[in-house]
């Protein structure tokens, strides 16, 4: 199953590298990976979406927090949460495709952010299955590049994750 | 910065002088090291320093090995000091070796300066990521003015929770930047709060199964010996009269010669521990980790109905490999006292009746004394060895040993009788760590004798530090069982690659004894078996001061029994010839144990 682990971690020098080498070395997935200083800037806020079963998700917890950098911990999923991705989609716009493109966006809620007269760049947030289905909503050959950030995740109401 | 108030300038240090003034600060007593070009200016700040001995090792792995084995024996943090690049590399094996068996090591590396990391300098190696995967933690220090901040935090980070080795890398130039000194005398990181006392709660649940217990065993693991539990482990198993069982790395735990002791479990552990493993009804884990070596398939282990109280520090050991009833998180000796506290208070004990035949039916596994071999007027059986060394030594001897047979026949025959005698690696299962670890623990106990128990294979992994020895007259005994095999491979391989000792027969050995005594040591050759307890006399009381090499050609042919093969249950053992085809299970005119497997 998916789950969205929310990391505190020091804002420190190889800190990313030990999360990720603990992943590599004990064989669990990283299925995306976003980190970037908090609002205090001595700390780092981490969203791993991972999968595996109850037992994998329990160990990949357990030896997260055994890392010394690492501060807290939660698995997402435990509890309503939100999640957000963001994309970045280049796509060709040209003759009829152009205004075929810009609705496409707006019924996405995405917005053009760039402009050329061939292509378009498109912005759109989400949850990680609304990027998707954006993608798929497109025909594949107009598609010239895609990138995304993989997800970010907090929990919803007064679910806190702080020190 | 010039105080106008005092008028005094403080006094700026060098890098090199504040790693020097912060290990005499830990009170070290011995730093195991290699010198280095990217160590010059910490070494130079030693030379004028006698707040602790250095200890020149031969080879930076044995640095490693020596200051684990001191820590293991001593309770207090090994510290190694090695240079950049290849010093680094080489003591990785060590490090690796303290890792896997949890022991507080601090190991301070010499680095390239820090404008020339990353440029592929002369020994540049990425020291911080070479070591990550194997250390509690590490730290690249970049600035000299946060150098001894960090080595405060590496002994405190080593040394507490779920003990471990912690890397310090420091590049040359912060070595010779000067900075003030000032060593905290405490620290606190807010990420990292090790668990102390175990959940009330937990604890009252451990206690109320512990009633409910008709075949209750405690297990206990290298953690009851870190954290310095023997006392607690001793007084539970006595005070509840329940058998026990040490894993490799929990050995002197428990006294080895009590009368609850049924020997190590696991692959090469005895009839009794391992069926008592697998058919109690209770098992209370303490700082064991359920390994692959001890409880050998999960899924068999379980198949007998077993309730599990698992007790560790480290929250990652508990139902990695085996979902447990009751985990407390905890260090293993608060948790202990907390829970004899409580059995005392409510008096639970085991079902009475229950424990009875329960101990009716352990004492009928022991009966058949799984460890009897057949003795031999020709050939010297390396079990003889053992249990005449135990004689020799009143059993009282700190213990070191390599990897293989003859590390299984010393867990087996040298009854351990206290905690941090017996220092071995058992995780990591290092070749070449017995020497340097003799050492070590030898300067840690200058009083104490110390006997390396090692092979022909294993000895050679590291016998350039008997050069070491004789520089620090530390008089340790190298035990040799000497077969001319990798035995433990060449068992393997006779079990189950049909007798092709494939690269396993040492040819062309070195006379060991002209070779010792190229180092400048005292060695005995020893081919008879009526020969050996003269021998041991002679190298522990004739040559009590003295480094000597024991030369035992022992028995090629001899296998550790009983042996739990790779994939099978621990009631699925290969038995020593006199007990071939002996039933593994209860007696049947015993009590109902449920689904028998």
């Amino acid at each position: 199953m998916r789950h969205i682990l929310s990391t505190l971690i020091e804002n420190e020098a190889g800190a990313l590298s030990r999360v990720t080498g603990l992943f590599s070395a004990r064989g669990y997935n990283i299925d995306s990976l976003t980190v970037q200083a908090t609002e205090d800037p001595t700390m780092s806020r981490m969203t791993i979406v991972t999968h595996g079963s109850d037992d994998i998700i329990e160990q990949i917890t357990k030896q997260l927090n055994k890392l010394v950098e690492v501060v807290k911990v939660i698995d997402l999923n435990e509890a309503e949460h939100i999640e957000r991705e963001l994309m970045l989609i280049k796509v060709r716009a040209t003759g009829k495709e152009r205004e075929e493109m810009k609705r496409m966006a707006d019924i996405f809620r995405g917005r053009i952010i760039d402009v050329t007269e061939k292509t378009y760049t498109i912005e759109l947030t989400g949850p990680g299955e609304k990027l998707d289905a954006f993608i798929k909503a497109l025909d594949a050959s107009a598609i010239l590049e895609t990138v995304r950030t993989g997800a970010s995740g907090i929990g919803r109401g007064e679910r806190i994750l702080k020190i | 910065m010039f105080n106008y108030e005092t008028g005094i300038e403080p006094m700026e240090i060098s890098g090199a002088e504040i790693v020097v003034r912060c290990l005499a600060e830990e009170g070290v007593e011995f730093v195991f090291g290699y010198p280095g070009g990217a160590v010059l200016e910490i070494y130079d700040a030693i030379f004028k320093q006698n707040a602790f001995k250095h200890v020149l090792v031969r080879h930076e792995q044995a640095a490693a090995h020596a200051a684990d084995a001191y820590s293991r024996s001593s309770k207090k943090v090994g510290v190694c000091l090695i240079t950049s690049g290849p010093g680094a590399t080489n003591a990785l094996t060590g490090i690796a070796t303290a890792y896997m068996d949890s022991i507080p090591m601090v190991v301070i590396s010499g680095q390239v300066g820090t404008a020339g990391i990353g440029l592929d300098a002369f020994q540049e190696v990425d020291m911080v990521g070479c070591s990550r995967p194997i250390v509690k933690h590490n730290f690249l220090v970049k600035d000299v003015r946060d150098l001894a901040v960090t080595i405060k935090k590496a002994f405190h980070i080593a040394s507490t929770g779920r003990p471990g080795p912690v890397v310090i890398d420091i590049p040359k130039d912060v070595t010779i930047n000067k900075a003030e000194f000032s060593y905290p005398a405490s620290i606190a990181i807010r990420s990292y709060n090790p668990p102390t006392k175990g959940h009330p709660g937990q604890i009252k649940k451990a206690a109320q199964l512990i009633g409910e217990a008709k075949r209750p065993l405690i297990y206990v693991g290298g953690g009851a010996v870190q954290g310095n539990a023997s006392e607690e482990v001793t007084e539970l198993v006595k005070l509840l009269n329940v058998p026990c069982t040490n894993t490799l790395m929990g050995l002197g735990a428990l006294d080895g010669t009590d009368s609850h002791f049924l020997g190590m479990p696991g692959m090469h552990g005895t009839f009794e521990a391992n069926l008592a493993m697998q058919y109690c009804d209770v098992l209370v884990a303490i700082g064991a980790r359920f390994d692959d070596r001890v409880i050998s398939v999960p899924n068999h282990f379980l198949s007998q109905p077993k309730r599990i109280i698992h007790i560790d520090v480290d929250p990652s050991s508990i139902a990695k490999r085996v979902k447990v009833d009751v985990p407390i998180v905890g260090d293993v000796k608060h948790v202990l006292t907390d829970m004899i506290a409580v059995l005392k208070e409510t008096g639970i004990r085991p079902h009475a009746e229950g424990l009875t035949d329960w101990w009716k039916q352990v004492e009928a596994w022991r009966a058949p004394k799984c460890l009897d071999y057949a003795q031999s007027e020709e050939k010297i059986k390396p079990q003889y060895v053992m249990q005449k060394l135990w004689e020799v030594t009143n059993g009282e001897a700190i213990v070191t040993s390599d990897v293989g047979q003859h590390q299984m026949w010393t867990a087996q025959y040298y009854k351990f009788r206290r905690p941090r005698q017996w220092i071995n690696s058992g995780g990591l299962g290092t070749m070449g760590f017995g020497l340097p670890a003799a050492i070590g623990a030898q300067l840690a106990n200058p009083d104490a004798q110390v006997a390396c128990i090692t092979g022909d294979g294993s000895i050679q992994m590291n016998i350039q530090e008997l050069s070491t020895a004789k520089q620090y007259h530390t008089p340790v005994k190298i035990i040799l069982l000497n077969n001319r095999y990798l035995g433990m491979v060449r068992q393997w391989q006779e079990f189950f690659y049909g007798n092709r000792y494939s690269e396993t027969y040492l040819e062309a050995l070195p006379n060991f004894e002209k070779l010792a005594e190229a180092y400048g040591h005292i060695a005995i050759r020893v081919e008879k078996p009526q020969d050996v307890e003269a021998a041991l006399r002679e190298a522990f009381i004739t040559h009590k001061e003295r480094c000597v090499l024991l030369n035992f050609i022992t028995d090629e042919g001899e296998n550790v029994f009983p042996m739990v093969q790779n994939g099978k249950g621990l009631n699925q053992m290969d038995l020593p010839p006199h007990m071939s085809g002996m039933q593994q299970s209860p007696n049947e005119n015993n009590r109902d144990y449920g689904n028998l497997c």
